[in-house]
């Protein structure tokens, strides 16, 4: 644990609190999503370096897979987004 | 190699730090999927690699992660993008010019 790993750490932990600002306050939901998924990418980091500071490789899996569900997530997200205002054209349409 | 992980890992903090700034700072949706994709892609490539030069044994693992992470980074801020841009968020014009759009702030029509 030297002073260089130290710094690193607090820069993250700085990052992931400016992060969770903007999932809080963000101004519209599509900020929500956007710092959710930057926010998916700082906490698999964070658990690599918590890897490396407990000395235990089991972390790396846990950072593996919540990378993928992280990515799945966001997937689904955009998907949900996409057909919603697919369906909101084509109500409009038949409206008319 | 001590060193050269800790300075990886360390340039990899400053670009996660720097990256997540833009988050704050950034004034549309679109820029701040662009700065919080890229600059904090680079910045976990950063601190993976300095984490396998620190711990060598554990290369094989953070290779996999590493690879993941460089697949779908970009696939799904582009899926996101190509959501919010059909659902009718319109993207943000500098007031130097001209005056910003209207409803450029607004919620995705729902």
């Amino acid at each position: 644990m030297t002073p260089l790993i130290i710094i690193a750490m607090g820069l993250i932990a700085l990052a992931a609190l400016f992060t969770l600002y903007r999932l809080v306050f963000g101004p519209t939901n599509a900020d929500r999503i956007v710092s959710a998924d930057a926010m998916a990418l700082i906490t698999t980091v964070i658990l690599i370096i918590i890897a490396m500071i407990f000395d235990s490789s089991l972390y790396l899996d846990i950072a593996l897979v919540y990378s993928i569900l992280s990515f799945v997530g966001v997937i689904a997200l955009a998907r949900v987004i996409e057909a919603k205002t697919q369906n909101n054209t084509l109500d409009k349409q038949g409206e008319d | 190699m001590q060193l050269a992980g800790e300075i990886l890992l360390l340039i990899g903090a400053i670009f996660i730090f720097l990256g997540a700034l833009g988050l704050l700072r950034m004034p549309d949706v679109y820029n701040r999927i662009q700065v919080g994709t890229k600059a904090v892609t680079l910045g976990a490539i950063g601190v993976i690699v300095g984490v396998a030069l620190l711990h060598p044994d554990w290369w094989s693992k953070l290779f996999v992660i590493l690879g993941f992470i460089l697949l779908t980074s970009p696939v799904s801020s582009s899926a996101i993008t190509k959501a919010f841009y059909r659902s009718g968020i319109v993207p943000w014009k500098s007031e130097s010019k001209s005056k910003p759009m209207k409803g450029q702030n607004k919620e995705p029509s729902s």
